[in-house]
């Protein structure tokens, strides 16, 4: 039985064009709203295979804002059990705060598995997970495809420069997933009501915050997207067959 | 002092890391002509070349960390490595490629060393106080970060800088043995293979999709784009509304609420490219959209665009790669 | 690419489903010169139109939108993109059985193909259904789904075939420009476009086009939340797009919508959420689509929990998920229609708060209107011009569709009135109307009292003579206060504020005829008549369908005042601004000039005992108007009634108004004087009188002949509509306007009911009858007789059964009541040869 914890942050869709907030400490997130990452999405999903392979549990963590309540929620309906919310301002935190106030909820409680993102889709820092590792001092493996757990020892493998690499450790770890190894499956009505139903422990945080090191946000020019056009009618095959072959597709 | 992580591809430095270094040597100027060591992690097969090609790009010195510990790769012994040849060069920036590797090894160092940490950096403007711009947002977005803390830790945006060699002399060569404690060899890398394709659900996971939309004009309009997804060992895909017109089952729907897909290669005919269908095909690497309407979304945003008929196009491409498989 | 043109005939705005049918039938109309613009890509550039779930209800109780959807059921038939599924829409309450009875009555008012059925029907029909949850369902066959971006691209290209339409995607419109009055000139972002005719079309983003031109489109962009859950099993081994009937869950404002393997479900049961136009994201800044809103879970959850009650092995199965959820943007109005027609700006035009039920029959409509003056189905109700300056406001807009976004999926009767946003005009008289108790209904901004609870010691006087309602439905809305109001007004006297009334002035240069001209070509009566002469005129369009009817005062020779409605007063004063004859002018004095009526028996003693001007049926005859001082006060008085008794329409400012109304109380108290409401000066007064109103009986629709309004000769100048008048006159009518009164109204149960309008005219025995027009007929006024001590019914029936005595039935929440023809053209019911206005 795998009790997981699941770690996700609220952040904006970023499927459309990005704004930004008018004290450029933000991204504006009125036209497109709020989620969670794709590298979170497929971390959920292996650890709710991993629970339901298991007889285990999964339960979420986010560190953010109180509005953090609603990605919770919608990911508690895609089939977790339980969901902890650290609410904090999230300009004022940066990636050693979460990292901290992480390991405070993952000691209190006692997970032996840690699943977060590979990085946030907002600020990108990268280093949360292995920060989380320090603070616990736990091993960890960074950017995991997918996890299998046997025997008490966590099987995990990476897509590395040669090939999948395996990594084969024991027990506490703490693991950052990248996605592209699962499907994440979406909610179902079920799902989406048992979630209603889950009291979503709230707590406070447990230091003062060091903050993030930012000075502002800035948007870069655009790059427009050039469509190479190869062609009109059939004539345009053999090009379109050099293509697929320089894409090694053939 | 400026220490850069530099990894290795097939024997010779990668790409991302030489154009790291492009970005180390534009701030060793600025600090007034400072040293740039490199600092390399494991066996080396030609250390020669590597030492040309690094000192033709700038470095005047490699370390290179040997030792049983670094027989297979592992974050936080490569993390050990760099923080030893830190302190024994005192450096007070360290530098790597925004890579996997480059990220995580970073990653390591920051939390040991309890400094922060900026990911894909892009720039930076002044020395003090030292302030970086980094891709946050997937690269949509800047964020301009204060690194006030010594040593300043720092990964370099790939694509950001351009690799160049400026003609330095081959740099020396020192090789190093640091101490790795145990819980830092927890957990590396115990085997390298090639991934098991997951062939359970073949539209999604598929390395080639040939999709097909209205332009198909009818449940017998889907023979040439079937045969050119099985020449590039790929699947059919369709919009909603060729299987809302009843031409082919739901289940090779692309789409919001079909299968969204993330293939190397899209190729889709005769599809607009409404919203509803772009949501669930916008991850593909590479779109090679065929569609007589030049102007149909789809066009304007594929990589690649073939103005024409579907069903004169893709039946001569079909033929194309028949020709010349022999 | 295509490119922008510098010139152009026609500009239309907007490439969803109106915009696209506009050009279609501009190009059929005729027109050969027209640009399409949209700042999205095609064929979906991202509007409502793209996410709209697309199925089609075809029973409203409006008849106009029925028949709008109608045509567009048929256009959308003949591209060969409808797909029929039928429809039910469900009830879980014995309340809502009662509204799908009333939906059959205008399912069978407007000829729709409906039955009431139970619960074993539908599971039939629709087998993953749980019939534990609902009671009863109402059926329509026809009910289906709709491609509208395909009807839209079909359409494009029948308009580009004729080589009349040039269509430029990805163009955003930036400023319009208007000279004179008139517009002139779009710019976009790819140039500018020289056009005297413009049409905006563009759904949630019109009032931001409408704003550049200075004319206000008062919609709010609204959300209507919609989840699709699949792939549910069930589905997913059916072919195409939909296998089972639709299901609108009435009572939870919800409904199951199969598209492929998926089941969409809608929701209006959520709280008003509102956007601004400007606060609409771009098509770069958007998650999806513009009009594709961020889903907010929380305000779906209660309609998921009913969903899966409903049907919870269909979307509780295995894999069936969640994978597609908006808040999808959609265009609101204050009072639930769409904005067609010329605006205030010459030449630009309006199309928009349109579904995807009406868009074809809308843009069919509006081009007609705008090739030839007049379109084949009356659109009035939804005409731009409508709006006052109170409803303009966004405010208003807001406010009111905050509160009857709720009521899309809900029992609403016929005369509930809003909450929000009233008080925004009030009479002179408001004081004291409160005093008396007065229960006030709003039109057009005007607080008006329907009735007044002071009133209520009448009841005890007439008794059963009131005509009480014994059933709730029946009575709300209403009061006996009304009835007893009528009676005393009839037995006594009565005095109503008139304010609403829309007045405006027009004049010429002295001695230039142009007033007069102006009015004559305008309106069907001759008004080439001596100044002080009162006219009742219907005014026409150019085939002969009435635009209004209203009264005009010839105050002098060059010098003519309109009174009219004020529900529809601001399309007259359009109506007659377009017509003015060059040098006459128009101006408006409804905010100036208050009307009251005095009306009774006792009216001229009343009037009497405050002025000392002569009021005798020889020195101020009937249809004669003249200014008199009523306890010196300055009074334009006009001796006419819509309540068919004796009596006058004073006309004072609004600085006298309310010491006019206390003395004429005051002096008609020893007289058994009353202020008296609406409720008996619009429907009980009337229909005894079988007096027409019009946007009930009247229309464009209709024709004078129909109505039985015509006189025996018609005026030799011209006049808009005369030569189809002529012709009308000469053929024999499809429609004969009658008066029907009902013979008793026990229902099954033993409770008398009593018909509140719109309901089926049958045989006696529940027989189907059409008219000319292949209508079948139905109430347009239903109301109290008090003195005839009747309910009675306004209906244009088939003219065979246009006959006094002739025997037919009503039906009203599905049971029969056998009605008799009382008057089969124009002679009132009460009072027939008017010796009463004497």
């Amino acid at each position: 039985m795998t009790d997981v914890l699941v770690c996700i942050k609220r952040v904006p869709d970023t499927s459309g064009q990005v704004l930004l907030t008018d004290d450029e400490q933000s991204v504006d997130a009125r036209f497109v709203g709020f989620t969670v990452s794709n590298h979170e999405h497929a971390a959920v999903e292996l650890a709710i295979r991993m629970a339901d392979a298991t007889g285990g549990t999964v339960t979420l963590l986010s560190v953010g804002p109180a509005d953090a309540v609603e990605q919770l929620r919608s990911t508690l309906a895609l089939g977790c059990q339980a969901a902890v919310l650290v609410e904090a301002e999230p300009t004022g935190l940066g990636p050693a705060d979460v990292a901290a106030e992480i390991a405070a909820v993952v000691q209190d409680k006692a997970f032996d598995l840690v699943l977060l993102g590979n990085d946030a889709a907002d600020s990108g820092d990268f280093q949360v997970p292995v920060r989380l590792a320090y603070a616990l001092d736990r091993p960890i493996v960074v950017g995991a495809s997918s996890v299998e757990i046997a025997d008490g020892r966590l099987k995990s493998f990476v897509d590395g420069p040669e090939g999948e690499e395996t990594y084969d450790l024991p027990l506490p770890a703490v693991v950052s997933v990248l996605e592209g190894g699962v499907e994440p499956r979406y909610p179902s009505l079920k799902g989406r009501m048992a979630a209603k139903k889950v009291e979503i422990e709230t707590r406070t945080p447990t230091r003062e915050p060091v903050g993030a090191n930012r000075v502002r946000l800035t948007l870069p020019p655009a790059e427009p997207n050039e469509v190479e056009v190869l062609g009109e009618g059939p004539g345009t095959a053999p090009a379109v067959v050099d293509l697929f072959e320089r894409l090694a597709v053939l | 002092m400026i220490v850069t992580l530099v990894e290795l591809e097939n024997g010779s430095v990668s790409e991302i890391s030489l154009e790291t270094l492009a970005f180390a040597r534009s701030l060793a100027a600025e600090g007034g002509g400072i040293a740039i060591r490199a600092v390399v992690v494991g066996d080396v097969d030609a250390p020669d070349a590597v030492a040309a090609e690094l000192g033709a790009h700038g470095v005047s010195e490699v370390l290179q960390a040997t030792g049983d510990a670094f027989s297979a790769y592992g974050g936080a012994a490569w993390a050990a490595a760099l923080q030893a040849a830190r302190e024994s060069t005192k450096s007070v920036v360290v530098t790597a490629a925004g890579s996997p590797r480059g990220m995580e090894v970073l990653a390591h160092l920051a939390a040991r060393l309890d400094v922060p940490f900026a990911a894909n950096v892009v720039s930076f403007s002044g020395l003090a106080p030292f302030v970086v711009t980094r891709q946050v947002v997937g690269g949509a977005a800047q964020e301009e970060m204060k690194l006030d803390r010594r040593p300043a830790v720092l990964t370099v945006a790939g694509h950001s800088w351009t690799a160049a060699a400026v003609g330095g002399d081959a740099a020396t060569w020192t090789t190093f043995s640091p101490e790795v404690a145990e819980a830092d060899l927890v957990a590396r890398v115990v085997a390298t293979g090639t991934k098991d394709s997951d062939d359970s659900d073949s539209l999604k996971s598929a390395r080639v999709v040939v999709g097909a939309g209205r332009g198909a004009g009818g449940p017998e309009g889907f023979a040439a784009v079937g045969e050119l997804a099985e020449l590039l060992h790929g699947s059919l895909g369709v919009s909603r509304v060729v299987t809302s017109l009843g031409w082919r089952p739901h289940h090779e729907q692309v789409g919001q609420t079909g299968s969204r897909i993330s293939p190397e290669l899209y190729v889709p005919c005769g599809i607009s490219g409404a919203i509803q269908h772009w949501a669930g095909c916008s991850s593909s690497k590479v779109i090679v959209a065929i569609n007589t309407d030049a102007e149909a979304p789809m066009m304007t945003k594929a990589t690649y665009a073939v103005v024409g008929d579907m069903h004169e196009v893709v039946p001569a491409i079909v033929e194309e790669i028949r020709g010349r498989k022999g | 690419m295509a490119t922008v043109p510098s010139k152009a005939q026609v500009v239309v705005i907007g490439a969803g489903i109106v915009g696209n049918s506009l050009v279609h039938h501009l190009a059929r109309l005729g027109w050969n010169d027209i640009v399409q613009l949209d700042m999205g890509p095609l064929p979906n550039p991202g509007g409502s139109t793209g996410h709209a779930s697309n199925f089609i209800f075809l029973t409203d109780h409006s008849r106009e939108i029925t028949d709008l959807t109608l045509d567009s059921v048929e256009q959308y038939q003949e591209m060969g993109v409808f797909t029929k599924s039928g429809g039910f829409e469900i009830a879980r309450t014995e309340e809502r059985m009662e509204e799908l009875r009333r939906r059959m009555s205008s399912a069978k008012a407007f000829g729709i193909e409906a039955e009431i059925v139970d619960p074993a029907f539908v599971k039939e029909k629709v087998p993953f259904i749980e019939t534990d949850q609902f009671i009863g369902a109402f059926w329509q066959p026809e009910v289906g789904v709709v491609d509208s971006l395909r009807a839209g691209t079909i359409m494009r290209e029948r308009a580009m075939e004729t080589g009349a339409l040039t269509v430029v995607p990805n163009v955003e419109v930036t400023d319009l420009d208007v000279e004179d009055g008139r517009i002139t000139r779009v710019h976009t972002t790819d140039g500018s476009i020289e056009a005297g005719t413009v049409v905006i079309a563009c759904g949630v983003w019109s009032p931001k086009i409408g704003d550049m031109a200075g004319i206000s489109i008062p919609l709010t962009p609204a959300v209507h939340q919609m989840i699709s859950v699949g792939p549910c099993p069930q589905l997913a081994e059916t072919e195409g797009e939909i296998t089972f009937p639709i299901v609108r869950d009435m009572d939870t404002f919800c409904y199951e919508r199969q598209h492929g393997a998926d089941m969409e479900v809608g929701s209006y049961a959520h709280r008003a959420i509102l956007h601004e136009p400007e606060d609409i994201p771009t098509i770069e800044q958007a998650k999806l689509s513009p009009t594709e809103m961020p889903f907010t879970d929380e305000d779906f959850d209660p309609q998921l929990e009913q969903a899966l009650e409903l049907m919870p092995e269909l979307l509780g199965a295995d894999g069936a998920e969640m994978r597609y959820a908006i808040n999808g943007l959609l265009s609101l109005t204050c009072d639930g229609q769409p904005i067609l027609g010329e605006s205030l700006v010459k030449g630009l035009w309006t199309a928009a708060a349109v579904w995807i039920k009406e868009g074809p029959g809308v843009g069919r409509a509006v081009a007609e209107q705008m090739t030839q003056g007049y379109s084949e189905i009356d659109i009035h109700h939804c005409d731009i011009a409508r709006f006052y300056p109170h409803q303009m406001r966004r405010e208003h807009t807001r406010l009111r569709t905050t509160e009857s976004f709720i009521k899309t999926y809900g029992i609403v009767h016929p005369a509930e009135q809003y909450e929000s946003d009233r008080d925004q005009r009030l009479s002179p008289m408001h004081d004291s109307e409160q005093k008396f108790g007065a229960v006030f209904f709003e039109a057009v901004g005007w607080e008006r009292p329907q009735w007044y609870e002071s009133n209520s010691d009448l009841l005890e006087v007439y008794g059963d003579a009131v005509m009480p309602r014994e059933h709730e439905w029946d009575s709300r809305w209403w009061s006996p206060i009304i009835n007893a109001e009528h009676l005393r007004m009839r037995e006594a006297a009565g005095v109503v504020d008139l304010t609403a009334f829309c007045l405006f002035d027009i004049e010429g240069p002295e001695g230039s005829g142009s007033a007069l001209a102006s009015v004559q070509q305008t309106c069907v009566a001759q008004c080439d008549v001596a100044v002080g002469k009162v006219i009742y005129t219907p005014v026409l369009d150019a085939k002969g369908g009435f635009v209004s009817d209203l009264t005009v005062m010839r105050l002098g020779e060059d010098h003519f005042r309109v009174v009219t409605g004020g529900a529809h007063g601001q399309s007259d004063k359009k109506w007659f601004a377009d017509r003015l004859v060059e040098g006459a002018t128009l101006t408006e004095l409804t905010d100036e000039v208050s009307t009251i009526g005095l009306w009774g028996p006792q009216a001229r003693e009343i009037l009497a005992s405050l002025s000392s001007d002569d009021l005798s049926h020889e020195g101020f005859g009937l249809l004669t108007c003249r200014e008199i001082t009523v306890d010196g006060i300055s009074v334009l008085a006009s001796r006419i009634s819509y309540v068919g008794e004796l009596g006058w329409e004073l006309y004072v400012s609004f600085a006298d108004a309310a010491a006019l109304w206390e003395k004429l109380l005051d002096a008609g108290q020893p007289h058994g004087a009353r202020p008296v409401g609406i409720g008996v000066y619009a429907t009980t007064g009337r229909i005894e009188k079988s007096y027409r109103a019009f946007g009930y009986e009247l229309d464009a629709e209709r024709t004078i002949v129909e109505a039985s309004m015509q006189r025996p000769k018609v005026k030799a100048a011209d006049f808009v509509g005369k030569a189809d008048y002529l012709k009308q006159r000469e053929a024999d009518p499809q429609a004969v306007l009658c008066t029907l009164a009902v013979d008793d109204h026990t229902s099954a149960s033993g409770v008398k009911r009593y018909m509140l309008g719109g309901e089926p005219i049958l045989t006696r025995d529940g027989g189907t009858l059409t008219d000319g027009h292949g209508h079948h007929p139905h109430v347009t006024t239903a109301g109290s007789a008090p003195s005839l001590g009747k309910h009675l019914l306004l209906a244009f029936l088939p003219p065979a059964e246009a006959s006094v005595g002739n025997e037919l039935a009503v039906s009203y929440m599905e049971e029969l009541y056998p009605v008799t023809v009382v008057s089969a053209d124009a002679t009132p019911a009460f009072d027939p040869d008017n010796l009463r206005m004497r």
